[in-house]
């Protein structure tokens, strides 16, 4: 690979820091209360209010459907996926140093592997707290489950819940793309170094 | 034939009745109503915003009222000086401090005229002070949380009417004395008045960073009656001007014995001066007792701080100070127009609204034009301070607002009308009767340096025939009228709470800009307060219980009690652990002598429950806060006093 290609798969894996500190997915509801809005920001590892005290009024109102209360302490996906996104980074920057095409190919392919695990454990996660309600539940509506759409809004009771990809994973997009486009640059361009 | 005729004639009559009639109908529909675009003028389609905030005094309720301007509607009444046993305020062991004095606990006020706080002479937000006239005190209330913040109690006062007008910057609130009393007080016969009894102006610190108020000063002045008061702005920055009646010095039957002579006085006191010669230690330090109470805003508990002591200046002392301008007949309000020069009296017996300039006081002053002095205070002469007289302003002028725009407005309480006349011309311009009888009005900073201006509210003593009526007991109100053109138009009328002595006016922007949506958990420092559910508790120490206690929709936490016995104190402090706004929580527990508690998120309050008999007592939630609110209930077992059932608590269990 050549010096610019390099510094190209070098930039994209370093930019996965920004990951750590940007939301990759937003969750927002709206119901007829709640004029001001309410949502959640889920990063790579935490997941809080779209706004202060908004994680606290969110389980307040899940409660009354027997929805497990998010607490972030107790999800464990939190706690490896900053691991795997380091590891992401350090073999990033190994297939930038070394220059080695077949060491990056493996790592956009990994990095798109993860990230649609990701996904997959995203939507078994809402799944989860979607239909795995309580049999206490002051609210029991037949046949109703709550889980939240992947992508896009659905409507569950009087609340329409949006949710959609945010900035971290534009952050984790754009990575990919300038590291696929690392690999279409011509090695020919290395003699003029 | 006849028949034929006279029916005609009869017919032509009815006809020619109901013309007339329609026409008086018209004619005063068009009179009461307004003009066409009124009812666009005061529209405030629903969920939208009014453009001012307007603070009314609720005057004999002791409280202060939040209105909406244009609209009319009311948002919000603040309790100040009077309990409230819709909120808890002034029951609750957290606020009861608040309407504590040197009378013991006063649980009434009477609250005449809110003031804004004011950055370079224009509202700016912080702050709004209310004066109490019967038991005197200056209220602050905090305009984040639109909550009283502090009360301080006015020593060597009676009748804390002329308060609690505010410097340019807030550096002071003023308070003067309506009754005068002997000072210190003592048992005299009050037939000694004239030897007796004096009067004081007080001047009242504000600390710039968090509001505190302090007596810094008070002027030991003659035995009058100290009605309103205004301060300087721009050129006037370092006076205040404070009106007296009763220059007669009569203690019984004033309405006549107290109107007998042309004039009275406007005081003028030089405020910067006399603090300097506070600093200097002029002032006499005189021993008293007042309070001042205040809210912790980390823990919202209100304290009471008691002192002891009082700076008191006597004119005699301290030259240079003080004077008096002379000021017809009995004049009730004073007005400092917008520039600083102006100083408008409300002649409330007078055919003419007085209107005195500050700068030909300054030359008079330096030139000692003087008719006499009275206990060290030279009084100025009439010809020498005046700027000019506002012929026909209406009978019973009181008070005075401005423009910005070289106008201005004075009430005129008898013959019941809003008079607008131009400043420098003296002459009246446009007038409006109002329904009826009004006090003050208010135009938006109106009493400021840079007035908001484009409305004007009436306070009306009197509605009789305005409203549905209630019976002998009627409602007082205000008047609205926009002031945007030439000729006052009437918009609308709206009761009002209490009595509106005065008001205030501010932009809502000004307000929305800082506003609190709810107390954050993690900053109550209540030591009562517990900030998770499973922290709730039921402690016994002697005869009393404390019950930790949380909220949250749609349950208390412990919800079911047991272990209480008759003559127990059981303290129930409740901690609304609610993070989201307009979400209170109420408390209220079957046969409670006191209150119940409203509380807001993430506030802790806590109330004091004495069960008499034996017996289980449900308690709930009061204010409609969820789906489930009818399930948010519980309740405490209270056995005889020498049973051993024991303290167990719980919820869900």
């Amino acid at each position: 690979m050549n010096t610019r290609a390099r510094v190209i798969v070098a930039i994209s894996a370093l930019m996965l820091v920004l990951t750590f500190f940007l939301p990759i997915w937003s969750i927002s509801l709206q119901a007829p209360q709640y004029p001001e809005g309410l949502g959640l920001h889920i990063y790579i590892n935490e997941v809080t209010g779209a706004k202060p005290h908004n994680l606290d009024s969110i389980n307040e109102l899940n409660h009354y459907i027997g929805m497990k209360a998010i607490t972030p302490e107790s999800i464990p996906e939190l706690k490896i996926m900053p691991y795997i996104i380091v590891f992401l980074i350090l073999f990033g920057l190994l297939g930038a140093v070394t220059g080695k095409k077949k060491l990056v190919e493996a790592w956009i392919v990994m990095f798109i592997v993860l990230a649609i695990a990701g996904l997959v454990d995203f939507y078994m996660w809402e799944y989860h707290y979607g239909h795995n309600l309580s049999a206490d539940a002051p609210i029991k509506i037949p046949g109703m489950s709550y889980q939240p759409p992947l992508i896009g809004s659905e409507k569950l009771l009087n609340i329409t819940a949006t949710s959609l990809p945010f900035i971290g994973s534009f952050v984790i997009f754009i990575s990919i793309a300038m590291s696929a486009f690392s690999l279409l640059l011509k090695p020919k361009e290395k003699i003029k170094d | 034939m006849e028949k034929v005729k006279r029916k005609k004639i009869i017919i032509a009559l009815a006809g020619l009745m109901t013309g007339a009639l329609l026409y008086i109908g018209c004619q005063e529909t068009k009179e009461v109503a307004g003009t066409g675009d009124a009812p666009q003028k005061v529209y405030v389609a629903p969920g939208t915003y009014d453009e001012f905030y307007a603070f009314m005094s609720g005057g004999f309720s002791g409280q202060l009222s939040v209105y909406g301007l244009p609209s009319g509607r009311l948002f919000k009444v603040i309790p100040v000086f009077s309990q409230n046993p819709e909120t808890g305020y002034g029951y609750s062991e957290e606020t009861k401090a608040m309407l504590q004095t040197s009378y013991g606990f006063v649980p009434w006020g009477d609250a005449h005229h809110p003031e804004l706080s004011q950055t370079d002479g224009v509202p700016d937000g912080r702050w709004i002070f209310i004066n109490e006239n019967n038991t005197p005190r200056i209220a602050r209330i905090d305009l984040k949380d639109f909550e009283t913040a502090e009360i301080i109690e006015i020593p060597n006062s009676a009748g804390n009417h002329g308060s609690p007008f505010t410097t340019e910057n807030s550096e002071y609130v003023v308070a003067s004395t309506r009754f005068s009393v002997p000072i210190p007080e003592k048992d005299v016969p009050i037939a000694s008045y004239k030897n007796d009894f004096k009067g004081t102006i007080s001047f009242v610190k504000v600390d710039p960073k968090n509001g505190n108020m302090n007596v810094a000063f008070q002027i030991l002045v003659p035995g009058y009656d100290y009605d309103l008061a205004s301060a300087g702005k721009g050129p006037s920055h370092d006076w205040a001007f404070f009106t007296c009646y009763n220059s007669e010095e009569a203690h019984t039957l004033l309405e006549i014995n107290a109107s007998r002579k042309d004039k009275d006085f406007i005081a003028a006191v030089n405020w910067k001066l006399a603090e300097k010669y506070a600093a200097e230690g002029k002032g006499k330090t005189v021993k008293t007792l007042y309070y001042d109470n205040f809210v912790d805003p980390k823990t919202g508990i209100a304290h009471s701080d008691k002192r002891t002591e009082v700076k008191v200046l006597d004119p005699k002392d301290c030259p240079g100070m003080i004077y008096y301008l002379p000021t017809p007949k009995s004049p009730h309000g004073v007005n400092v127009d917008p520039s600083g020069e102006y100083i408008v009296a409300g002649g409330k017996l007078s055919t003419v609204i007085p209107v005195h300039s500050f700068s030909k006081m300054l030359s008079a002053i330096k030139n000692k034009q003087f008719d006499t002095t009275i206990d060290g205070i030279p009084v100025l002469k009439y010809d020498a301070v005046l700027a000019g007289e506002v012929k026909n302003p209406g009978l019973g002028p009181l008070h005075t607002e401005f423009d910005g725009k070289g106008y201005a407005y004075t009430t005129s309480f008898i013959s019941s009308e809003v008079v607008k006349w131009q400043l420098g011309t003296w002459k009246v311009v446009d007038r409006h009767p109002t329904y009826y009888s009004p006090g003050h009005l208010m135009i938006p900073g109106g009493d400021s340096k840079k007035p908001f201006g484009k409305y004007l509210v009436a306070l009306n003593k009197i509605t009789k025939d305005r409203y549905l009526p209630t019976g002998p007991e009627l409602c007082q109100s205000a008047q609205l009228f926009d002031i945007s053109g030439d000729k006052m138009k009437l918009l609308l009328d709206f009761p009002t709470i209490g009595e509106p002595h005065y008001a205030q006016a501010i932009p809502a922007s000004i307000l929305m800009k800082n506003f609190e949506k709810i107390y954050r958990i993690e900053d109550n420092a209540n030591p009562d307060a517990i900030k998770k559910e499973m922290d709730a508790k039921v402690v016994r120490k002697g005869n009393d219980v404390h019950v930790y206690m949380t909220t949250i929709r749609s349950h208390f936490a412990p919800d079911n009690i047991e272990g209480i016995k008759v003559g127990d104190n059981v303290y129930f402090h409740v901690t609304n652990l609610e993070q989201d706004w307009d979400t209170p929580h109420g408390f209220a527990i079957k046969g409670a002598e006191n209150t119940e508690l409203l509380i807001m998120p993430g506030q802790t309050r806590t109330i004091l429950w004495k069960p008499l008999t034996a017996g289980v007592y449900p308690f709930y939630c009061s204010d409609f806060c969820s789906a489930l609110h009818q399930e948010m209930q519980g309740y405490v077992r209270v056995s005889d006093k020498n049973s051993n059932v024991k303290i167990s608590y719980g919820t869900g269990k």
